[in-house]
């Protein structure tokens, strides 16, 4: 069957709950209750601390097909993942689900997992590195589910993702299992997308390297939804965690386009008092977020908040009094972590609060402007972060979508030729973002609007921006680089895109060869 | 109108096909791809077939295309005979030090223009002493020479000087290339700023070369554009001197008086050219009215 867009999507897949077509960005109301937890007790004078992982697998009772949940706040450098699917390889269990919100390079060992059964099921909001590679070519029977980080708080709120155990990496720890990502050597600043695996999880465990007296200060996850707290030599290696510093890019194409992005948000109207922004931390949204830190502070404007991942960017821009908060889901780098342990107005949030649109009303509704890339765009302005050029998974939405749902102008920015393949094509191999929810495309050769906001088109070209068709655009990088040759991938579903409301808005295909 | 427009001449590496691919992206009023210190003796011949094809299939908008070729004593034979069937606007000449040398290459240009080809401009770079001393003579030497530009760098290096943020030590050769240029009715383009990263250095050093009279800038980066036309693009103070001159102008037309004043000083021609160039300026670059340095 089609979806809303377009997309081919099989009525029913093996391995997955239902099919539910994407219907629009806000067409699919939910229809469910918050689920519950069970719920427990714990004695007077009843430890939690427990020597090593192999008693947190006796106690719980770890068993096979069980679903265990870990978070990415320590990227490239997690250990926790690896360690605890050894113990679980070890010990001859089979047919886990491993719902990792990120996986990195760092988790290859993934694979022979797969391979030797006791992994059968992922389930992520982002894939990169050699799982994402053999996955993609058919590595597991059941499709992974990548989601988005909202979604990922949807599902776990909503009981369709059902936690057996949730593992917490957690940086500091006190040994009644209050947890912080502040303090310790692996110190990753905020824990945001661990909170509602702690919060639903049927059993939550801390795996932690850096054990202090309780009661620990501050606490980001609470000792009331911890089972237990078991101490390693190491959680992860901090090089892998947080880069030094995150620099804003220096290569000129790059810069023009960031610059061009900042003109679009002040031709927009949205540079004044309360504004509010994301971006991510790539060399070229930080180089946007240096262009409209100049517009802010020429107009002596106040924002209200920067969201999303925190880079020390936005520290810097907090600390000059640019922005009045900052909400924090994942610190990028050490001046991130250092600032959330320090600054009052530097908050920690979960990704249910980020950007769940179940919910009472998330953050990203509140944002004026978001900055987001792309692997594809398509003259609908639809938008693959899934899929490279070869069909490989490369990447996946984790805020990309949420972000691009909420915010009241979403901008992508991309060179119209990445190496020597067009940006914009007809049809997006992968479509991960809705279209109607993209508003402008930036590239170095011009700007294209979505043809829905004709009053943002209008305020463009006012402003003497070099507004341009998309299928303009489209024709000028083909002009360039010739029209890329479309992929040809197998018939095998190898991952299942969710829309963050759980919707199916694509699926990606195995790769040939 | 403003066919002649050189605020900001931006030198693209001739041996990179992706800068040279985006060269005309950054809106730079003429891009020089360079065949001289960007690219390594080796690497000449590898350039000189890169920016021949990119003459030839690149769109670089409105930025004129200029190519800075070797000096005469290394490559410049080879390069002209490249390059110039490839039609580009402009030729950018290193190190000249004499008329001779613009004559020179003009008799290699001629001979390889191709029949029905618009005539290919020189720009004459002085980066040495005796080219400092000589500028008036090459400045008048041939039609084809729309411009004199100061390269300080091997100047300074050439009178022993140390080069500094402010510039001091080339005060004197850019007062001489600015007045020979002036002499000879064309154009005098400024030596780059070095320090791509600083903005602030930058503004002022153009904000300087504006004032002492040169027309436009080198530029070695193009983060430098925005700056630079920032700089020589009209103030609004400039447009509303130039609307005045105007106005006075015609009201002088209309009473039938031969003579026009503005604020008790006379108006003369060169005044009416200058306010009428403002004026095209700030309509070509959308500028109107607004200050935008």
């Amino acid at each position: 069957m089609k979806n809303a867009i377009g997309r081919e999507i099989p009525q029913a897949l093996a391995g997955f709950a239902s099919v539910k077509p994407f219907a629009g960005a806000f067409a699919t109301p939910p229809d469910m209750a918050r689920r519950a937890p069970l719920v427990k007790t714990v004695k007077p004078q009843t430890g939690k601390l427990l020597n090593n992982l192999e008693e947190v697998f006796d106690r719980i009772e770890i068993k096979n097909g069980m679903t265990l949940s870990f978070h990415h706040h320590l990227r490239n450098g997690d250990g926790v993942v690896n360690m605890v699917l050894e113990l679980a390889a070890k010990r001859g269990l089979k047919d886990l689900t491993v719902a990792l919100s990120s996986i990195f390079p760092v988790h290859a060992p993934l694979i022979e997992h797969i391979k030797n059964g006791v992994v059968s099921g992922l389930d992520t909001n982002y894939m990169s590195g050699p799982v994402a590679q053999a996955v993609s070519r058919g590595l597991l029977d059941k499709p992974v589910v990548m989601r988005t980080h909202g979604g990922r708080a949807r599902a776990i709120e909503c009981g369709q993702m059902v936690v057996d155990v949730a593992f917490i990496a957690a940086p500091a720890a006190d040994p009644y299992g209050n947890l912080n990502g502040a303090q310790g050597s692996a110190a990753c600043g905020s824990m945001g997308y661990a909170f509602p695996d702690a919060q639903y999880a049927q059993n939550v465990v801390a795996v932690t390297d850096h054990l202090v007296e309780y009661p620990l200060a501050p606490i980001s996850i609470p000792q009331t939804r911890v089972d237990y707290v078991v101490k390693v030599d190491k959680v992860g290696d901090p090089k892998g965690i947080v880069s030094g510093t995150t620099k804003i890019t220096k290569d000129p194409v790059g810069l023009k386009i960031a610059s061009l992005a900042a003109k679009v948000i002040e031709a927009a109207g949205l540079i004044k008092d309360g504004f509010s922004f994301q971006t991510g931390a790539g060399g070229a949204s930080l180089a946007t977020a240096h262009f409209v830190r100049q517009m802010m502070e020429k107009k002596s404007v106040v924002g209200s908040f920067a969201l999303g991942g925190i880079t020390g960017y936005m520290v810097e821009m907090l600390e000059k009094g640019l922005f009045r908060r900052l909400l924090d889901v994942q610190s990028f780098d050490l001046d991130a972590v250092r600032s959330m342990g320090e600054n009052a107005d530097h908050l920690e949030i979960g990704a249910d609060f980020y950007a769940s649109p179940f919910n009472n009303g998330c953050a990203v509704n509140q944002l004026d402007a978001v900055i987001l890339g792309a692997t594809e765009i398509d003259t609908a302005f639809n938008v693959n972060v899934v899929t490279g050029s070869d069909g490989v998974i490369m990447g996946g939405s984790g805020g990309h979508s949420d972000a691009a749902a909420g915010a009241k102008v979403t901008i992508i920015v991309a060179n119209l030729l990445r190496g020597r393949l067009p940006i914009i094509v007809d049809k997006v191999l992968t479509a991960t973002t809705p279209g109607e929810t993209i508003d402008v495309l930036v590239t170095e050769r011009g700007i294209a609007v979505n043809p829905q906001r004709a009053e943002l088109k209008a305020q463009l070209l006012a402003a003497g921006l070099p507004v341009k068709d998309i299928d303009e655009l489209k024709a000028l990088a083909e002009k360039l680089a010739g029209a890329p040759q479309a992929i040809k991938t197998g018939e095998k579903i190898v991952a299942v895109v969710e829309y963050r409301d759980g919707t199916v808005i694509d699926v990606v295909r195995q790769v040939e060869g | 109108m403003l066919n002649d427009l050189r605020r900001s001449l931006l030198f693209i590496p001739g041996n990179s096909p992706s800068m040279l691919q985006n060269g005309g992206v950054f809106e730079a009023d003429s891009v020089i791809l360079d065949l001289e210190d960007a690219v390594a003796p080796g690497e000449k011949d590898a350039a000189r077939f890169l920016i021949a094809h990119s003459l030839r299939t690149v769109d670089y908008g409105q930025s004129e295309k200029m190519v800075r070729i070797n000096p005469l004593d290394t490559f410049a034979a080879a390069d002209i005979a490249a390059i110039v069937p490839c039609a580009p606007d402009a030729l950018l000449v290193p190190k000249v030090e004499s008329a001779e040398d613009i004559l020179k290459v003009v008799a290699m240009v001629e001979a390889a223009e191709q029949p029905g080809q618009k005539p290919v401009k020189l720009v004459a770079l002085l980066e040495t002493p005796r080219g400092i001393v000589e500028a008036y003579p090459i400045a008048k030497s041939h039609e084809r020479v729309v411009a004199l530009a100061l390269g300080a760098e091997d100047y300074t290096a050439g009178l022993g000087a140390t080069r500094t943020r402010e510039g001091q030590e080339i005060f004197t050769a850019r007062t001489l290339v600015i007045n020979a240029a002036a002499a000879a009715g064309i154009q005098s383009i400024d030596t780059p700023f070095t320090d791509a990263n600083d903005d602030e250095g930058l503004k002022a050093d153009t904000e300087l070369c504006r004032h002492l009279g040169f027309n436009g800038k080198l530029s070695i980066n193009p983060r430098q554009i925005d700056v630079i036309h920032g700089v020589f693009n009209p103030s609004s103070d400039d447009v509303d001197w130039a609307e005045q001159v105007l106005q006075a102008i015609r009201q002088a037309e209309a009473e039938g008086s031969g003579v026009a004043s503005l604020n008790g000083k006379m108006v003369d021609l060169p005044i009416v050219n200058r306010a009428k160039r403002t004026l095209e300026l700030a309509r070509l670059v959308g500028l109107t009215g607004r200050d935008e340095s």
